[in-house]
């Protein structure tokens, strides 16, 4: 499954669009050739800003969910939606922004370690929960999970240490069910 | 081959067809199923062109006489064919090519007909399935190539997907926001067998375009309606694609309200009609732009307010609520906000809104406007040389409406929005969102296989009727009685007058240096002459309105410096109109004359609009 994350930092086209209010769009989609990349090609074609964007199964064989976070005003954010509902291949498209969801994003974070510096990393990802998923000589791989934030957070904690190499899922959500403070 | 016949129905359009179809039991080739598929979609004619992708297809067509087969002398001429084909009938136009440069010379009319909302299904050619991503011979990846202009479009890896997949193709080309589908079908795939069975019904759970507006919506719209004094109608080609002239007419008729139309609406509304201003935007009439700036109310309708209407966006009927009714949703507030949207078949929404509504107050507001027609009439004075405007004006004339103009594009194009009295629905043909050269004579051909109850007209320029002139070809193969009419000023006209209004008369590469047209088409084997007076122009329409044993070519000679007004330059508002200078009368009713020379200033300190 394809997955591309065009970093925390926004894909930039210029505009200036990082002031613009944040969205996460939840898409349905029928599991067919092309069908991502239809979507996908909407938001170059169209010039919509795309932050991230990740699909993967879900419990239909047949059906996909994609979760897009994109920026945009209520103008620009009317008109992606509209669009992703006119494709062929959407279920349904959902804007979460007026929901209330659950977020998860994932990283993996390779970081230069030495004898100074391990135990102080490790300290750093036992508050963040994250674990310890590969260790060598010269480096050491975190895996973290959390919100977005969370996630910005501990990549923000590590990078003194020299990031060698990061991948990270994008996010992924579902609109949450029980509605009261967790 | 026959096992048993059934008969299909398709609800699509308002075409009902019910066509016996093999069916049942018995293998078929993909090749076969293909044939089959189109005679039970009810399909009469497909513009095409073979090749080695698609010869096992042609050779399933061979001998078989159901499916008429035309082949054209270039696939852009296939899929302007079908366009033309499919906005004559409101039927879908249907195209077969080769893969590789077949299937890439479909793009621009695939495009076209995007842009205009009109049904196309087109059938390419594909390298064997196994060979893709080989960069075999002829391999193209046509579905990536027009997935941004296509509606939707398909290839086709299993033969037990093809029958479904053309209903499929035919079902999203045609409901709602009719627009292309495309069709890629591999070599071996087409060779495969299976049983046939042709499904009898689409059933996609992701597609169901919704029909019947918004009950409290078209509540709300008459109510908005109910408070105007100073409405106006603007309408496009979506009420042609409903067929909904009838409910536009009572709706306009009932309200007493004044009706613009877009080029694809011209024929929506008779423009012999007291209440008709014609068409409206950038080389519309002075009146309706000047109408739908001064209105109360602005009921938009299968339209979809492209900048080549609006000017500049923002002042754009600013003083109107607004009410939108279209097919699809994604055009309601894209361009403008609406205070009323309505998304819905435009035929059922006006049904029911012409029960709510009742007649307006608007004596005052069609008195002004009549003040309006009479101080800026759309006119031309007529001099000793011939021009364009003279020969437009007189196909009107000789025709009064029972004819289907099919128009290319550039300044004959809007001449031809203008100076025909458009008064039926389907009766002016013209590439409006892509703009594209070359539509007219492949488009009037296609439009000619569909109607055979009016003659049909192709007007081109000088320029555009060059990019598809071996159309001839086609057109005197099959003996069709088409009129072609080319309009040669020896320039690329439309865009001189915008370099000679906008860029100091910068002639850069706009002068032609054309061949003899008249031996031209007397070569492709087709009756040939040339006007060159005002005398001759009349008479020789005439005659070539009365010829029907087949093609007949006219070229018309016509002034080269001539420009088309009024001109509301690309993103402006009416304050900067330009009317024709030739006749500008005394300044009436303290309202001031805007000058050429006032719109070339404000478009010099602004010349980037497109
Ligand atoms: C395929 C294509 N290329 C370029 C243009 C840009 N264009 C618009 S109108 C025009 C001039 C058309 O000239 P002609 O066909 O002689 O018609 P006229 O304007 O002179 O009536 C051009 C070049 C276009 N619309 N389509
Ligand atoms: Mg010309």
């Amino acid at each position: 499954m394809p997955q591309i994350q065009v970093s925390h930092s926004a894909q930039s086209n210029g505009n200036g669009e990082l002031h613009l209010q944040k969205h996460t769009i939840s898409i349905l989609v029928e599991n067919k050739y092309g069908a991502f990349i239809r979507i996908a090609g909407l938001f170059a074609a169209k010039g919509y800003n795309l932050e991230s964007i990740t699909v993967g199964p879900t419990e239909e064989e047949d059906i996909s969910r994609m979760t897009i976070v994109t920026r945009g005003d209520d103008f620009v954010m009317e008109q992606i939606v509209k669009q992703l509902n006119r494709l062929i291949d959407t279920i349904t498209v959902l804007d979460l922004t007026f929901e209330s969801f659950v977020e998860r994003d994932l990283v993996l974070v390779k970081i230069n370690t030495s004898p100074e510096t391990r135990s102080e990393i490790i300290q750093i990802s036992e508050i963040f929960q994250a674990k310890v998923v590969d260790i060598s000589p010269r480096t050491l791989t975190l895996e973290a999970t959390g919100s977005q934030q969370k996630v910005d957070a501990i990549i923000m904690m590590l990078k003194p240490f020299g990031i060698k190499e990061l991948a990270r899922t994008g996010r992924v959500a579902l609109k949450r069910e029980f509605q009261g403070d967790v | 081959m026959f096992v048993h016949e059934q008969s299909l129905k398709s609800q699509r359009n308002g075409f009902p067809q019910s066509k016996q179809v093999m069916q049942g039991g018995k293998e078929m080739t993909g090749s076969e199923i293909f044939i089959q598929c189109l005679i039970a979609e009810g399909v009469e004619v497909v513009f095409g062109y073979p090749g080695g992708a698609n010869i096992g297809i042609y050779d399933a067509l061979y001998g078989q006489s159901t499916i008429k087969h035309i082949l054209v002398r270039h696939e852009q001429g296939a899929t302007h064919a079908a366009e033309g084909y499919a906005k004559a009938t409101g039927k879908p136009g249907v195209v077969l090519v080769t893969s590789g440069p077949g299937a890439t010379n479909t793009v621009t009319g695939i495009a076209d007909a995007l842009m205009d909302s009109i049904p196309i299904v087109v059938f390419t050619g594909q390298v064997p399935l196994k060979l893709i991503g080989n960069d075999a011979f002829q391999e193209i990846d046509i579905v990536g190539i027009t997935r941004p202009i296509t509606k939707h479009n398909y290839l086709v890896r299993d033969i037990r997907d093809l029958a479904k997949t053309i209903k499929e193709a035919f079902y999203i080309a045609t409901s709602g926001r009719p627009g292309p589908v495309l069709v890629d079908l591999p070599k071996d795939i087409m060779a495969q067998k299976t049983v046939f069975e042709y499904p009898e019904r689409v059933e996609l759970r992701t597609y169901k375009p919704v029909l019947d507006g918004h009950m409290m919506m078209i509540k709300k719209a008459a109510e908005v309606i109910s408070q105007s004094s100073r409405p106006v109608l603007y309408v496009g080609g979506g009420v042609i694609n409903s067929n909904a002239s009838d409910e536009l007419r009572e709706l306009a008729e009932k309200l007493k309200c004044p009706v613009t139309t877009t080029l694809h609406g011209l024929g929506s509304f008779p423009e012999d009609n007291p209440l008709s201003l014609g068409m409206l935007g950038m080389h519309g009439t002075w009146y309706s732009n000047i109408a739908v700036s001064k209105c109360d109310v602005l009921i938009a309708i299968g339209a979809r307010f492209d900048d080549r209407v609006t000017g500049k966006v923002e002042s754009f009927a600013s003083e109107a609520k607004k009410i939108h009714i279209d097919i699809d949703p994604a055009v309601i507030g894209k361009n403008v906000p609406v205070d009323v949207p309505i998304v819905g078949d435009v035929k059922r929404i006006l049904t029911r809104l012409n029960e709510l509504v009742s007649p307006l107050k608007t004596e005052e507001w069609l008195n002004t406007i009549s003040e309006w027609k009479q101080e800026h009439p759309l006119r031309y004075e007529q001099k000793k040389e011939l021009r364009a405007q003279d020969v437009i004006q007189t196909i009107g004339k000789v025709t009064k409406g029972n004819a289907v103009v099919v128009t290319d594009v550039g300044q004959h194009q809007m001449w031809s929005a203008q100076f025909i009295n458009w008064l039926h629905p389907r009766s002016l043909i013209s590439s409006g969102g892509l703009g594209t050269m070359g539509f007219s004579l492949p488009a009037a051909m296609g439009a000619s296989f569909g109607r055979k109850d009016v003659p049909v007209i192709s007007i081109s320029g000088d320029g555009g009727f060059q990019m598809n002139i071996q159309e001839l070809a086609t057109v005197v193969e099959h003996n069709i009685p088409l009129k072609i009419f080319v309009i040669n000023n020896g320039y690329l006209g439309m865009v001189r007058q915008w370099q000679e209004l906008f860029w100091q008369k910068r002639y850069s590469h706009v002068k032609l240096s054309n061949p003899d047209f008249v031996k031209v088409a007397e070569a492709y084997g087709c009756p040939a002459s040339r006007v060159t007076h005002p005398s001759e122009a009349e008479q020789s329409i005439r005659q070539a309105m009365e010829y029907n044993d087949g093609p007949v070519f006219i070229e018309f000679v016509v002034a080269e410096e001539d420009n088309v007004f009024p001109m509301l330059p690309a993103g402006k508002t009416v304050d900067d109109m330009l009317d024709n200078p030739e006749l500008f009368l005394p300044q009436t009713n303290g309202r001031t004359m805007f000058t050429l020379e006032k719109g070339k200033e404000n478009y010099a300190a602004n010349p980037s609009f497109a």
